[in-house]
């Protein structure tokens, strides 16, 4: 699985939770600049991205990335 | 076959067997169509929880607007369920809910015993904990108001094994205990309501009930993928406290009732009965039909079938279902959807009330594109599956068991002789005297209470208002004196009816508003809607009232009633946007009532 692949399936997720189908992210998109992007959210989008490509995220581990593109780091780390 | 518009691939993956991850990632988008429903009922719930209740509350609202309940919420703030419970906050008061749920689970038992105590010390603290949930709900007993509380589920870490299990001092144990505690608290309580998590998280899998990540990151005491099973859970308690759940199953025969085509193979060729493994799973089908229906469910049939053939299958030695339990039977060769309609007018039930069983995807897809409010789950066609899609989607979940439910065949039996006599009468006026009625029509007093509000809430057709009522609500009024609150029971020579009509008038200036007014359907056209006027006129003249004033507000259902006021002799009075006003001096009123022996004792 490339880097582009498991972007766009994170975009699709995104697009789902937020229920906006032609949201735009980037590695620098963090919760700051979505609105809906709160705690509550932010578990529904890590729960969906653990099943959509059965990983799963140790406790700690998200605390400290900052945006997208650090999460999507991480998991290419997971999926290789 | 169509492909499915979007209404309905929400609506299947609402319904068994859920789809979980669709729910979960487009929960936004559902809502939104959801929202969309012109015929939603408003709704008001409370959610105390003992642990994080968010996402729970956003995944009941789907399927709640799925089922047409509008929900809003009032959510606790985190862990504050005993606070909110004892000492109220404003805002919970001000919301003044028609449901509290108390979202308790394993997590919220404030203390296990240690392996030193002695016998009476584990009994001390299992007291204090069942104490601590009485006094939660003794106290939320103020809102007047339905209360669903979560039994507990088992922890899923027992570093005593299997001895957990029988131990005294065992979690396991202390769980089972406390949960038969809570039982008996729901026997006593008729507003306290069990949701069973004990049995759904078994029925999940404790693995899979837990998320211990999640409950160290945000005190979720299940797992996301479990929101939506509990979600569904509540849905379907909720939907039966305002008498939303289904009452006649329908039943296809071939494949369905039993295996093969008894046309083709003959009475001693289907498979029914214990002799081989096929035979055997129609036949639990069948015993479980047989439980519902010994609880009050309607069975009918529909068939493509020679009527002969059909009823010769009930006849079999080793059939459980016999003919005399099915109300209605229809087999012949009309399309099916016609004949759905034929028996929901022959037991005079409202189509919403209805499921449809059938093997066949054809005879599935026809009835469901006729007939939209009709329940028809995609069973598939081994019988082995049916029982869980009419089980899982709770269609006929009970909050109680009334003796009217368990009657309720018994009395739709009656009405058939009853119709079967008609046709031999001159006309109609001879026909009711001979029938011999006599009613009991009093203030509501508390043993019919449950009845009262359990008629409020399911009865649409003849309901002038259509009027809600929650068990406090119907008590209140039967202890204000500001009311005149009638209730009706009707007999007659073939049988009881039960407690079959309710008036609520509002006594206001010298007048008398009637908030409500309904009767079951299975007494329309027996004259009893003017043995009740003529009583609540009676008591209104000893209260010194002299107008009454009567409203009626359409819905989708209550057609039927739409000039009863008229009929009454009342006099339009205005119109407004809920509906029409009609007015009635009393002076001159004179009893309408003919047929109906009124007893008093």
């Amino acid at each position: 699985m490339t880097r582009e692949d498991i972007f766009n399936g994170v975009q699709d997720i995104f697009r789902d939770i937020f229920d906006e189908d032609d949201l735009i992210v980037n590695d620098r998109t963090s919760s700051d600049e979505i609105e809906d992007w709160d705690s509550l959210n932010h578990i529904n989008l890590v729960s969906a991205i653990e099943k959509e490509f059965h990983i799963r995220f140790a406790l700690g581990e998200l605390q400290t990335l900052k945006d997208i593109g650090a999460m999507i780091d991480l998991m290419e780390e997971k999926l290789t | 076959m169509a492909k499915p518009d979007k209404e309905e691939l929400i609506n299947t993956s609402l319904t068994y067997p859920l789809n979980k991850d669709f729910i979960l990632r487009k929960k936004k988008y559902i809502k939104k169509i959801l929202l969309k429903n012109k015929y939603l009922v408003e709704k008001k719930i409370a959610i105390l929880g003992g642990s994080t209740t968010s996402e729970i509350k956003n995944i009941l609202e789907l399927f709640l607007l799925n089922s047409g309940i509008k929900p809003s919420f009032y959510e606790s703030e985190f862990n504050k369920y005993y606070e909110d419970a004892l000492f109220g906050n404003d805002e919970l008061n001000t919301f003044n809910p028609d449901i509290i749920y108390v979202h308790t689970t394993n997590v919220n038992i404030s203390s296990y015993s240690n392996m030193q105590e002695s016998e009476d010390e584990v009994n001390k603290l299992l007291k204090n904990e069942v104490n601590k949930y009485k006094s939660i709900w003794e106290s939320l007993s103020k809102h007047n108001c339905a209360i669903i509380q979560n039994n507990f589920d088992y922890p899923i870490d027992r570093s005593l094994g299997n001895l957990d299990s029988y131990d005294i001092h065992g979690r396991t144990h202390l769980i089972n205990r406390l949960n038969l505690e809570f039982a008996k608290s729901a026997r006593e309580i008729t507003n306290l309501h069990i949701n069973d998590i004990n049995y759904l998280s078994s029925y999940v899998g404790l693995k899979n009930w837990l998320d211990k990540s999640l409950w160290y990151q945000a005190k979720y005491a299940l797992s996301f993928d479990a929101i939506p099973d509990l979600a569904f859970d509540l849905s379907k308690i909720i939907n039966s406290i305002f008498g939303r759940t289904k009452k006649c199953l329908i039943l296809d025969l071939d494949n369905t009732c039993w295996g093969g085509v008894i046309g083709d193979d003959g009475l001693d060729a289907i498979h029914i009965g214990t002799e081989t493994a096929l035979a055997e799973s129609y036949t639990s089908f069948q015993k479980y039909t047989k439980e519902l229906k010994d609880r009050g469910i309607t069975l009918a049939v529909c068939s493509k079938n020679d009527l002969q053939n059909a009823k010769e299958g009930f006849e079999h030695p080793d059939s459980i279902l016999k003919l005399n339990d099915f109300t209605s039977f229809k087999a012949n060769w009309e399309p099916k959807h016609q004949n759905i309609l034929d028996i929901a007018k022959e037991i005079n039930i409202g189509i919403d009330s209805l499921v449809f069983i059938d093997d066949n995807p054809v005879e599935r897809d026809l009835v469901t594109s006729q007939i939209s409010s009709i329940s028809v789950p995609d069973v598939g066609s081994d019988v082995i599956d049916f029982i869980d899609y009419i089980d899982r989607n709770g269609y006929f979940e009970p909050i109680t068991l009334s003796s009217d439910d368990i009657n309720r065949n018994q009395y739709y039996e009656d009405n058939k002789k009853r119709t079967n006599e008609r046709a031999v009468f001159k006309s109609y006026n001879e026909f009711l005297s001979s029938l011999e009625m006599t009613a009991e029509i009093k203030p509501f007093s508390s043993i019919y209470l449950d009845r009262i509000v359990q008629l409020t809430n399911k009865t649409n057709q003849f309901n002038l208002t259509t009027k809600r009522y929650t068990a406090g609500e119907i008590d209140n009024i039967a202890n204000s004196d500001k009311y005149i609150k009638l209730y009706g029971k009707l007999s007659d020579k073939y049988g009881d009816n039960g407690l079959i009509a309710v008036s609520i008038g509002r006594l206001k200036n010298q007048q008398c508003h009637i908030d409500l007014w309904l009767m079951s359907c299975r007494v329309l056209k027996r004259d009893m809607e003017f043995a009740m006027l003529d009583e609540l006129i009676a008591q209104c003249r000893e209260k010194g009232v002299s107008e009454l004033v009567g409203y009626y507000y359409k819905s989708a259902k209550n057609n039927m009633v739409s000039d009863l006021y008229e009929k009454f002799g009342f006099t339009l009075d205005s119109k407004n946007s809920k509906g029409i006003i009609w007015k009635l001096n009393i002076e001159n009123y004179k009893s309408k009532n003919k047929f109906i022996e009124v007893v008093y004792d």
